[in-house]
């Protein structure tokens, strides 16, 4: 992922939380549907849940690209997919975690340090020239951190894209099986 | 409880296709596949040994078309699952049922670019249904009722399952599993068969409300089996029927309430009927771009309801009014029912009669049309079909293969009964006709089987004659022989100032006569109108073989009434003898 932030703002994109059946090539169905349908996924994670047959699929879609019911209805098709749920970004709880490496000479290594204790975020190592930080946190708060690394140099970084889950106080919208 | 039996992977999956009450299969054996072929010689199910793979797969939907079973395709790996991807895909575009097996190389060798290893779910996933590699014999007979059960139910369509030879010659515990663990195994699929009752009662509300209805029926029809039904609504509400390429038959053209076929090459009463109504009831249907034309220019005043089982289709292209999830038939007998308590309860119906006049307008004015051939020139396609129509048996099943014969056909034939007609929409594959007609005539053996044919669309599977031959299966083809890629050159002369490209086949070569005489066929070539009738009589009474009619037509024939691409149905081109009375389109 460049410098350039996909998912600034809320009004472009959409997360989905995919609940598929732990089968071989469920990953590779999701990714070929997108392809073939022309959307654009932003960010894609998938891990296991608390049941061993399933796994959650967390997709940010470019709502731009196609309509989202089309783009739910379409994955809902595929036989391994077992429930999606839309999340919208105002209802619901999302995270991500940045690793980076940045460019920190001895007498900035201070500099890095107060901003990953600001940020809450953690060392994970420290090398003479470099510091490797990660933090977790909402996406907008690793955007904001990502940009104040940038001016110490940022050698390498990864971020896993967004895993999202409803927030608690509104019930989220569940589409599973819904007609129309 | 019964003894535990070991089999092998092998006879699990024919004893599995067994259970399934698979009474045919189409293929042909190669390395991966050999295992599943020894057992197959125990097996009552017939094997037919076709001559191409791609020939095994539209062998399959013809006969599924016409038996609305899933039909049966069996292949090695590589080469023969890559020759069978024509076919999945045209099952998939026309929601055919279809289930493919497929040889596979051994687990061990998957990944190493081993002899005949191809990534064959990886090719065919955007093209199945569902698609599944099987890793274990234990796993053989869920992965095929489950194939069945998928392929079969929702939304028709072609699933595959790949087999390593590995997986067939191990050994497993035999386990035939119940409705309950196919259910269970596949947590994600209830496909919605009943339709959401309010929305019913509001389609029905708009129904007799609306003042230029029209009835938009599609394949979907077909595959609910819902052609009674829709005859029963059609009939209590009285509003015209238009059907499209795929549900062709599904209402008896002969009804007074039908319009024939829509679209590209629709009727004119069909295209304009949709275009100017005010409600459009979209049954099976898909808002296809040949049935559309550009899509914003269409049906602009119509209101939508449109029905159907796959959930992805409402508002995919046009947005519903009234949007109903579920099977046609179960629908409409709701339908009908809401229509039924509606009129009880003292609502009246919109009347149509200025609409019926209209319609009966464009119906006089706008009759399919063609110029007869002069005395001594050449013969015209459509005599041939009125012909071949008029002298077929009651219950002929028409197969077509893609280009102006097909056209043509759907034009020109009378559909009075659903599953008479097998043609390629969504695809348009050329080469469909032949092996198609092949699993309709295995399908139903004891129904004349016709398909007309392209000249270029016969020489692309035309070996499987070989096949009907040896197998017995009197099929009769008809070649609406123009010498060109007909349909292609028709554009080039519409729509490229005449300049024919890469269009022109033959007039010499081959000589199709031969070339069936070649394949245990009889042929029968036909050059002039005298001889069309006699041609047709000789092959309807042929009954042991198949029959080619080499029919030589008029290369310069175009299909008409015609929508051009990018165009709106308002801007369809009528034959050149009608031209004149365009006024009456409005
Ligand atoms: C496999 C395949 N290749 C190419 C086409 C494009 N195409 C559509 S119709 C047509 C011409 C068919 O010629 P023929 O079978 O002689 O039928 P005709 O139009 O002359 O009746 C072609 C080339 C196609 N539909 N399918
Ligand atoms: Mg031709």
């Amino acid at each position: 992922m460049s410098g350039v932030n996909p998912n600034a703002g809320h009004g472009n994109h959409q997360v989905l939380s995919v609940l598929v059946q732990n089968r071989p090539g469920v990953l590779a169905r999701v990714a070929s549907l997108f392809a073939r349908r022309g959307y654009n996924i932003v960010s894609l994670a998938v891990a296991p849940t608390d049941r061993d047959d399933y796994s959650r699929i967390s997709i940010v879609v470019d709502v731009e690209s196609a309509s989202i019911e089309q783009i739910v209805k379409q994955l809902f098709k595929l036989v391994e997919v077992v429930r999606i749920q839309e999340l919208d970004p105002r209802r619901s709880v999302e995270r991500e975690l940045m690793m980076a490496t940045v460019r920190a000479s001895a007498e900035q290594r201070g500099q890095v340090i107060e901003l990953v204790n600001i940020f809450e975020g953690k060392i994970l190592a420290v090398g003479s020239e470099a510091v490797t930080v990660s933090l977790d946190g909402s996406p907008e708060k690793i955007d904001d951190f990502e940009e104040l690394l940038r001016q110490y140099g940022i050698v390498e970084s990864q971020r896993t894209g967004r895993v999202a889950l409803p927030k608690l106080d509104r019930s989220a919208r569940s589409t599973k099986g819904k007609a129309g | 409880m019964a003894a535990k039996e070991t089999l092998t992977g092998a006879q699990a999956l024919i004893r599995s296709l067994e259970q399934q009450q698979v009474e045919v299969i189409f293929g042909l054996p190669g390395g991966c596949i050999l295992p599943a072929y020894d057992p197959l010689l125990e097996s009552p199910i017939r094997h037919i040994l076709v001559r191409h793979e791609q020939g095994a797969g539209h062998m399959a939907e013809g006969y599924a078309h016409v038996t609305g079973r899933p039909g049966v395709a069996m292949v090695t790996s590589g080469p023969a699952a890559t020759n069978l991807v024509t076919p999945l895909c045209d099952a998939f575009m026309d929601s055919i049922p279809m289930v493919a097996i497929t040889g596979q190389v051994p687990t061990a060798a998957i990944g190493t670019d081993a002899f005949q290893e191809c990534d064959t779910v990886g090719i065919t996933r955007s093209i199945t249904k569902h698609n599944e590699l099987v890793m274990s014999a234990d796993d053989i007979p869920l992965a095929i009722r489950q194939a069945f059960h998928l392929a079969s139910t929702g939304r028709p369509g072609p699933v595959l399952v790949d087999l390593p030879k590995d997986v067939l010659q191990n050994t497993m515990t035999w386990h035939w599993p119940s409705d309950d663990e196919v259910e269970d195994s596949l947590p994600g699929y209830k496909p919605n068969r009943k339709g959401h009752s309010r929305m019913i009662r509001e389609a029905a509300q708009m129904i007799l409300a609306a003042h230029r209805p029209v009835l938009y029926v599609g394949g979907g029809i077909l595959k609910a089996r819902a052609a009674e039904a829709l005859r029963e609504l059609a009939e209590l509400v009285q509003i015209p029927v238009v059907t499209t390429l795929m549900a062709r038959g599904a209402f008896p053209d002969d009804h007074p309430l039908c319009l024939g076929m829509p679209g590209m090459h629709g009727t004119a009463t069909a295209v304009t009927a949709m275009q100017k109504s005010d409600l459009l009831v979209a049954l099976g249907a898909r808002f296809d771009d040949r049935v559309t034309g550009r899509v914003n220019g269409f049906a602009p005043e119509a209101r939508i309801i449109h029905v159907d089982i796959d959930p992805a289709e409402q508002g995919k292209v046009r947005r519903p009014d009234v949007p109903i999830v579920g099977d046609c038939r179960l629908v409409i007998e709701e339908l009908v029912a809401a229509i039924r308590d509606l009129l009880a309860g003292g609502t009246v119906q919109a009347d149509l009669s200025a609409w019926r006049s209209r319609v009966s307008g464009w119906r006089e004015q706008f009759p399919l049309t063609y110029e007869a051939s002069a005395p001594g020139a050449a013969l015209k396609p459509q005599y041939c079909l009125e012909q071949l129509r008029d002298a077929a048996p009651d219950g002929t099943i028409l197969v077509a293969g893609v280009g102006q014969h097909q056209m043509w056909s759907s034009q020109y034939w009378r559909f009075t009964e659903p599953y008479t007609w097998v043609n390629s929409g969504g695809l348009g594959t050329m080469g469909f006709a032949v092996p198609a007609a092949i699993g309709a005539k295995v399908g139903r053996p004891n129904t004349t089987v016709w398909a007309v044919d392209g000249d270029g669309c016969f020489q692309m599977t035309a070996q499987e004659l070989v096949t009907a031959s040896l197998e017995r299966i009197p099929v009769k083809i008809a070649i609406l022989n123009n010498s060109y890629l007909g349909m292609v050159r028709q554009w080039q002369e519409m729509f490229y100032e005449e300049r024919y490209s890469e269009v022109y086949l033959s007039t010499e070569v081959p000589d199709f006569v031969k070339m069936a005489e070649a394949m245990g066929c009889v042929g029968i070539r036909v050059e002039d109108p005298s001889e069309v009738a006699p041609a047709i009589d000789k092959a309807n009474s042929i009954h042991d073989r198949p029959v080619v009619v080499d029919f030589r037509v008029d290369a310069g024939e175009k299909v008409f009434p015609m929508v051009a691409a990018g165009c709106t149905n308002d801007e369809i081109m009528l034959h050149p003898a009608q031209g004149a009375r365009r006024e009456f389109l409005r």
